[in-house]
């Protein structure tokens, strides 16, 4: 997993609430056996007017040029809900986003997005109001310091928080399996001392 | 000596499998059991092989073919190239990683989350994961059961853990007793429908109160594997006899002696008297009615007695939003009667409602209707949601009433719940399905999806429409 220290892009605001997983990558693309190939089809069914995807939806707001390039997704409440799939944050990331943000996300997908490096930061819902009024009149670029757990734009500030060992995770591309492989001996004695049910 | 606040049951079952609290680290859980499927498994094991590493305890792991594949043939390549790589990468992943695997044909295939509790494999007190948010049917035994994404599943295979940040915790009681023709699925829909589809984000619930307490094993699984579709991280009930007496004797269950020792540990599980809740919702069960969703996701749902709402019904601007881009995509016009609405497909199958007595409440509306056939113009299929399913079916005579009334009669799997395989609506079909999810596109591009019970969907595919049941 790469590091993840600070970040500066555009932002692309996605204002609909529940968006589900099945939305950001819908199921006749889940079946690979590797984690790439999937930034294509991300948000298939509205960013694109037909089956096969060949014709661009050009209402879909991802989809319109001011947009282009942009890197950080500003989303509505409970983003990210529905099924487990890993696949929505790796079709994310692979399209471009860096950082997702949201007043609320669904628990599994913000896991998720913490172990594949990309960044969901959750702020109250006046502070999500507030940024979708701005870049609905102008193009929003934000700063993301994750060191300082600060959002910046001009005299724009928000702060945000992670937990602990998540923000360490995302920092320092922690390789989570080797961490926890380190600790064996510690879960070996747990497991010495579990009922013969378990 | 030491005291002891009183627990909730998460907090029980946390405790109990709690490898280490270290500080500025997340929380290290043990995982007592692992179910694995063809689609959110393959990039673990390569990963796994990548870094060298073993699967820790593969005996811990069970692996079926559940989502992709084809309810017409046990043929792994019938869904398509796509599927038939990922079933194909799933039995090499499991023989050199020495996993157990139910593959097509198997006698215990099935869907996860049908095949864990009918196979003894899901016990009370354990926590079990699967890369599938439908895993927190299991809690209807009292396990801690919830679902992972892909990353997660390399976690468990390396190390036999997780890591997890602690949940707050929802009691939600439903008092008395439901009345006669409510199933567990109107239960769970009307806690949806009062909490809404994020209701419980963050939490972990548990479901208790007379109403829950009276339901069966089957029906319990029913309510705990809809705990996502409000935002639950899981869904918990406590385990009682009902639950003791289902497990004794199942496949790989504990036997004996160890079975008689398991039983008094969980009997311990069940929330302390005194325990408090992070939060507390109650519902009156004589009052919930047969529940149909309306719209695109599945707190919106209402009483099928009921109208199709206006979005000048919500007061919160979200839910008004939504309110008006579900109508839209749903087709449907504010006002509606419920009963009113047409349908063209039915499908009664899904980890939510594909167990023999799903299939034996369906049956028994279909005999209710005294040889009247699938009315002209409906698709109707019932997939029986493991091959133990399908044969028990079979040999209580299920299978024929349904064919002889017109439904389909299909093989083992997820089918038509996520439409990965070939079971997929078309654009603008509308289907009476007794699955989970009402998201948009779920069942196929363009396609509309009323949430409802066996007993509802049997009703509509005769009929063509919803049916209020206990008005007749």
């Amino acid at each position: 997993m790469e590091k993840f220290n600070t970040h500066t892009g555009l932002v692309v605001p996605l204002d609909i609430a529940n968006v589900d997983t099945d939305q950001i990558i819908p199921k006749q693309f889940l079946q690979k056996t590797e984690r790439v190939g999937f930034g294509v089809h991300l948000f298939h069914d509205s960013r694109y007017l037909d089956h096969a995807g060949t014709q661009v939806n050009p209402d879909f707001v991802i989809n319109k040029p001011e947009y282009k390039g942009a890197s950080i997704l500003l989303a509505g409440e409970n983003f990210g809900c529905g099924s487990s799939r890993e696949h929505a944050p790796w079709a994310l990331l692979e399209y471009g986003f860096k950082v997702i943000i949201a007043s609320s996300f669904a628990d599994i997908f913000y896991g998720n997005c913490i172990n594949v490096g990309l960044l969901p930061i959750k702020l109250s819902e006046a502070e999500i109001e507030q940024l979708f009024k701005i870049s609905a009149d102008t193009q929003l670029t934000l700063k993301v310091d994750l060191p300082n757990n600060l959002i910046t734009c001009g005299e724009l500030s928000f702060n945000f928080s992670l937990n602990e060992f998540q923000q360490y995770s995302l920092e320092n591309g922690v390789d989570s399996v080797g961490w926890t492989l380190d600790k064996l001996d510690t879960i070996k004695a747990f497991e010495a001392k579990m009922p013969a049910w378990q | 000596m030491t005291t002891t606040s009183p627990q909730t049951m998460y907090e029980k079952l946390w405790q109990n499998h709690l490898v280490e609290d270290a500080k500025g680290e997340t929380p290290l859980l043990y995982v007592d059991r692992h179910l694995i499927h063809e689609v959110t498994s393959p990039q673990a094991f390569a990963s796994l092989r990548f870094h060298n590493r073993p699967v820790r305890h593969p005996e811990r792991t069970i692996a079926t073919m559940d989502h992709n594949i084809s309810t017409r043939s046990i043929k792994i390549d019938a869904a398509g190239e796509g599927a038939a790589n990922q079933l194909r990468a799933l039995a090499i992943n499991c023989k050199d990683f020495g996993i157990e695997l139910f593959d097509m044909g198997h006698k215990n295939q099935g869907i996860a989350h049908v095949i864990g509790p009918e196979l003894g494999l899901t016990l009370p007190g354990t926590i079990i994961v699967c890369g599938d948010s439908h895993t927190a049917t299991h809690g209807a035994f009292g396990a801690l059961a919830f679902g992972i994404g892909t990353s997660e599943v390399e976690h468990v295979f390396a190390t036999q853990t997780l890591r997890q940040n602690k949940a707050k915790t929802m009691k939600i009681e439903v008092k008395g007793h439901v009345g006669a023709g409510i199933s567990a699925k109107d239960i769970i829909l009307a806690i949806i429908g009062k909490t809404g589809s994020a209701g419980a984000t963050g939490y972990v619930v548990e479901y208790c109160g007379e109403a829950i307490e009276a339901l069966s094993m089957e029906e319990r699984m029913t309510v705990c594997n809809m705990s996502i579709e409000f935002g639950a991280k899981a869904g918990l009930i406590a385990p009682d006899q009902t639950t003791f007496d289902y497990v004794e004797g199942k496949e790989y269950a504990p036997k004996s002696d160890v079975f008689t020792q398991a039983v008094v540990d969980w009997k311990n599980l069940k929330s302390d008297a005194d325990a408090t809740f992070d939060a507390v919702i109650t519902l009156i069960a004589k009052d919930i009615k047969a529940q149909v969703t309306w719209g695109t996701n599945p707190g919106q749902v209402i009483s099928v007695d009921g109208i199709v709402p206006s979005p000048e019904d919500f007061s919160d601007p979200v839910e008004k939003e939504s309110c008006i881009n579900a109508l839209k995509y749903m087709d449907l016009t504010a006002g509606t009667k419920m009963t009113d609405i047409q349908v063209n497909k039915v499908f009664i199958g899904s980890c939510t409602n594909s167990r023999i007595e799903d299939l034996r409440a369906a049956a028994g509306v279909v005999q209710q209707y005294q040889g009247q056939q699938v009315v002209k113009g409906v698709d109707a299929i019932i997939v029986p949601g493991s091959y133990r399913v399908k044969e028990q079916a079979e040999s209580e005579g299920l299978d024929k009433i349904f064919t002889d009334a017109g439904f389909e009669w299909r093989l083992p799997g997820c089918s038509m719940c996520l439409g990965m395989n070939d079971d997929v609506l078309e654009e603008g079909d509308r289907c009476a399905s007794t699955s989970n999810r009402n998201f948009e596109g779920r069942q196929g591009r363009g396609s509309r999806t009323h949430l409802v019970s066996p007993e509802m969907a049997a009703a509509a595919a005769i009929t063509g429409h919803f049916v209020d049941l206990n008005s007749q």
